[in-house]
């Protein structure tokens, strides 16, 4: 083990500033991390030490000429999910297993601009469609605390990299809690963002008015960093927003004396496991000593979350991934005998199981006769979502809730029962429909598997929920525990 | 029975944007390289995102302004979900319960009757890719062409209210006018920037339930159409009068044998699981932003139409033709621009620069199938023709024939005179010779005109032109022969 491999982003450019490392030897670090590791961990898609390594050599040069930002020099996981020029960009699917995009995503594009070095591509649920990684085409990701565990997903590879040592953050996707709840069970912290408050430009399209891209790391403090450097809008989508210019690390402090939180209590019912309710409970006390006022409150919508994101999800996903058709990119069959034979043994050889369960799902949700009954009834919910929450924000600051029902379960326990593996994402469903922010943070540990704990916050405020997640960090020490490996 | 076929027109025209529907590509695509004309939105490489052309818009707004419609203050996208192999993301992003435009009109004349076309919508969506198919020069396989992806159609819809092949060709040439006058869309059919589709059902006269409809497409000139309606309603009055069941399905038209064939019956028709395009926010379009664009539209037909007769005092009839098609006004003013008159002359030189284009010209183009904006005459060229048949330098006959060579050559009016002796004899004693040899040749005519039949001078001063090859001026010719055979009969 590494000690450079345990560092945060600010305690990394810290001593790069310092010329006490360089990020040569912090890059070298982490890649002998990931020989290291990988193996066990299967983390990443695709590494890529020579551009790794020739990046960290220009950043160095960066500290020496003292045009360095925050995130110079400091190596990066980028989710298989986000288009990276000239790097092979999976998916997670055979579909794409040779696809070579020739342009930049906004978020990576912003993060080279930085100085961040990019370590290589994150493994994932194929097409994001997933709550563990064992989607993945390629291989599933371990969990770094218990190598039989999953590690969550569908950014399983990006929580797992961050936990274990192999990259020090990732971006990760999330569209229906594929940031947070693989955050939670890896121990990690992790944000899904407003929607539209991170361009979706070169992310490749699961559900469109749900994906956004989040960072994954360490502790909030790293959290808010790579937010400043991701947020804001992008011409390049239409659906991303016009904020006015913010400092997410300004928000950290301490003072959170006077904040409402509430505790909604369809989140602490049946079906979550014991310890996760109590670990989140504690914490609702810390925060109570801490000066804020905590609440139990109801969210009773929130049970039809999960009907409606499986109505929506996957209708936007029969559309967005129709452009599958092996003539421009992805798998082709040899000598088809026609156009639609191609295309059809193109879709059956490229998409995986749960895919084609998603896409066939949403197709019949938009077929006449259906689609007032399933789409558009989905969206009156989600309306009605998005009020409830709306309604109880007048209230409170903040909800606290845990991240996904149970800690990380065994590899292979839920991969013959889809609507077993639909519930890891009860927690964390209603903030993605209703396009609010919400953060998961390390709260605990449960046969030495970490506890998340997500803290939601109204429209455009991450910075009450990073502050929060700041102020528990800041007497917890739950987010500096490292696996042994 | 007798029938009456009900018709409705579904427009697809391409919108002269400088860029394409959803991102920055040049959207001027026809001489490009194959596939050259393409980025990661238009080819639906994943992760790209759609961005609207502000400037589309704007085009389907005044569009629909200019058809009289009313405008969606709310519009938006909608996803349209069919698979094909030119249809890059799966689905076209079209317009579903929101178009831009709704509920307008269009007015026609046929028959000197006037028709009221009402249009049910005009709406944005983004074209697809060419495909070229197996041939020789494709060595078998079937090329596909993405410069064509992603430039901006608009989709005009008229009501069912057309009720004859005639009424739709006019309104569809109506329609290319005003696109044209818009400055929206070149409104070519041939290179497919205006494209039409037609549904057709026939119904006892007076009936007021509609039959059922057959949709007929690949109709590539007003004159198919009118020839696939023609066609269309033949097979239909048939059908009907055998007591066959007319099935609802979509025929192609074939322009070699001139026939419409079954295509896909309705059992195979799309379920396009129309949902709203979730990658663009809806539009609000402000009454300001409309009312900026209705008072900055251009000119249309018809104001262009009562100007010219006010202005220029031209006929109905010339003010028509001339504003019947845009590059002809066009070309009718730069003609007017050219002339150096004072203004006391302009409304006689005008109507002649109209009566030549509408004659001479019209003929000239119409026998070559040339558009007049390809016309190798310039207009300051005509003028320059017209003012040497007014000087007297050539003569009106002669006018023509040196029209016909500028036509073709591209030549100016004075070498051609220069180069072909065109010039007019008008020197008294060359065509008093002329004339006394006629007199003497034709003595009937000549006896006949002497009694006081005057028609017969027109066939005397006939035959000095023809004698002159032309060239004898035929004014002072007729005055010649009139005195030569006035003062014999003394």
């Amino acid at each position: 083990m590494n000690i450079l491999t345990d560092l945060t982003i600010h305690e990394a450019h810290k001593l790069l500033k310092e010329r006490k490392i360089s990020s040569v030897e912090l890059t070298d670090a982490f890649l002998e991390n990931i020989d290291h590791l990988e193996s066990k961990i299967h983390a990443f898609i695709s590494v890529t030490p020579e551009i790794a390594r020739s990046a960290a050599i220009k950043a160095d040069k960066k500290y020496q000429e003292n045009s360095a930002s925050t995130l110079t020099g400091i190596p990066m996981q980028i989710k298989d999910v986000i288009s990276s020029k000239g790097i092979k960009t999976t998916c997670g699917s055979n579909m794409l297993k040779d696809y070579i995009p020739t342009y930049d995503a906004t978020v990576l594009s912003r993060l080279l601009d930085e100085g961040a070095i990019l370590l290589g591509k994150g493994n994932m649920d194929e097409f994001a469609m997933g709550s563990s990684t064992e989607n993945s085409f390629f291989y599933p990701t371990a969990n770094p605390w218990n190598l039989n565990r999953v590690p969550g997903g569908s950014s399983g590879g990006g929580a797992a990299a961050v936990a274990s040592g192999e990259s020090i953050f990732a971006l990760g996707s999330d569209t229906g809690g594929s940031v947070r709840q693989p955050a939670a069970l890896c121990g990690i912290t992790g944000l899904k963002p407003t929607y539209g408050l991170v361009s979706r430009f070169g992310l490749i399209a699961f559900a469109s008015s749900l994906d956004q891209i989040g960072p994954m790391t360490r502790d909030v403090e790293d959290c808010a960093i790579i937010l400043n450097a991701i947020y804001g809008k992008d011409i390049n989508d239409s659906t991303s927003l016009n904020v006015t210019p913010a400092d997410y690390t300004q928000s950290l402090d301490e003072n959170i004396k006077g904040l409402r939180i509430g505790l909604p209590k369809e989140y602490f019912a049946e079906g979550i496991q014991t310890e996760v309710r109590e670990s989140v409970l504690k914490a609702a006390e810390l925060f109570k000593q801490a000066g804020a006022i905590v609440e139990e409150c109801s969210l009773p919508l929130t049970k039809y979350s999960l009907a409606v994101y499986y109505v929506l999800a996957p209708s936007e996903a029969s559309a967005n991934l129709a452009r599958y058709d092996g003539v421009r990119y992805g798998v082709t069959p040899t000598n088809p005998k026609n156009a639609w034979e191609s295309i059809e043994s193109t879709r059956g050889m490229g998409f995986g199981k749960e895919v084609k369960r998603r896409i066939m799902l949403g197709t019949y949700a938009l077929s006449s006769g259906y689609y007032d009954a399933y789409y558009v009834k989905a969206l009156k919910v989600r309306s009605l979502i998005r009020e409830e929450f709306t309604n109880v924000f007048k209230k409170y600051d903040a909800l606290l809730t845990p991240t996904s029902p149970t800690v990380a379960f065994p590899i292979g326990l839920k991969t013959h029962d889809p609507v077993a593996m639909y519930m890891n994402d009860a927690c964390t469903l209603a903030a993605s429909i209703a396009g609010i922010p919400a953060l998961s943070i390390p709260c605990g540990f449960h046969d030495g598997l970490p506890i998340g704990m997500q803290i939601i916050t109204t429209y455009l405020q991450e910075s009450t929920a990073l502050k929060l997640g700041y102020t528990y960090q800041k007497m917890t020490d739950w987010h500096i525990q490292r696996p042994q490996l | 029975m007798e029938l009456e076929p009900i018709i409705g027109l579904e427009v697809h025209t391409q919108l002269l944007t400088k860029s394409k529907m959803f991102c920055l590509c040049d959207a001027n695509y026809q001489i490009a390289e194959p596939n050259s004309k393409v980025c990661p939105v238009c080819m639906a490489l994943p992760g790209s995102l759609p961005v609207i052309n502000r400037q589309a818009i704007e085009f389907v707004i005044m569009t629909g302004l200019a058809l009289n419609c009313s405008i969606n203050e709310f519009t938006q996208f909608d996803r349209k979900n069919y698979a094909y192999p030119d249809l890059v993301k799966g689905y076209q992003i079209s317009q579903y319960d929101f178009p831009v435009a709704y509920e307008g009109f269009l007015e026609i004349e046929t028959d000197d009757q006037p028709h009221r076309i009402g249009i049910t919508r005009a709406h944005l969506e983004e074209d697809v890719a060419k495909m070229q198919h197996n041939n020789d020069s494709t060595n078998g396989h079937t090329l596909i062409d993405l410069n064509r992806c992603g430039i901006p159609l608009m989709e005009i819809v008229s009501e069912p209210e057309i009720s004859s092949p005639e009424q739709a060709r006019e309104y569809l040439i109506k329609l290319q006018n005003i696109v044209r006058y818009l400055e929206v869309s070149t409104g070519d059919m041939e290179e497919g920037s205006f494209r039409c589709d037609a549904n057709i059902s026939l119904r006892p006269k007076g009936s007021k339930t509609l039959g059922t409809k057959v949709e007929i497409k690949n109709m590539n000139s007003f004159r198919s159409i009118h020839k696939a309606l023609t066609f269309e309603i033949k097979r239909q009055t048939i059908a009907i009068n055998n007591n066959e069941v007319i099935i609802q399905e979509t025929r192609g038209w074939d322009e070699e044998k001139e026939i419409t064939f079954s295509q896909r019956s309705k059992e195979f028709a799309h379920d396009y699981r129309y949902f709203p395009e979730p990658d663009l926010k809806p539009i609000k379009i402000s009454k300001e932003h409309i009312e900026n664009l209705k008072s900055s539209l251009p000119e249309m037909p018809q104001e262009r139409r009562d100007r010219l007769i006010k202005n220029y005092n031209l006929s109905e009839y010339n003010a028509k033709l001339i504003t019947s098609n845009k590059a002809t006004a066009d070309y009718f003013e730069a003609c007017l621009t050219s002339h150096s008159s004072k203004s006391s002359q302009q409304i006689e030189i005008a109507k002649s620069i109209a009566n030549w284009i509408n004659t001479e010209l019209a003929k000239l183009l119409n026998q070559t199938n040339t558009p007049i904006e390809n016309i190798k005459i310039s207009p300051k060229s005509l003028i320059n023709l017209l003012n040497l048949i007014e000087k007297g330098t050539i003569n009106s006959t002669q006018g023509k024939q040196v029209l016909e060579k500028m036509f073709d050559t591209g030549k100016s009016s004075e070498q051609i005179v220069e180069e072909e002796n065109f010039s007019q004899i008008s020197d008294l004693d060359s065509i008093r010779s002329i004339v006394k040899d006629i007199i003497v040749q034709h003595p009937d005519p000549v006896q006949d005109y002497a009694n006081g039949k005057e028609n017969a001078i027109g066939f005397l001063v006939g035959q000095v032109m023809k004698t002159s090859k032309g060239k004898a001026d035929p004014k002072i010719s007729k005055s010649l022969l009139i005195e030569e055979i006035l003062s014999g009969t003394k």
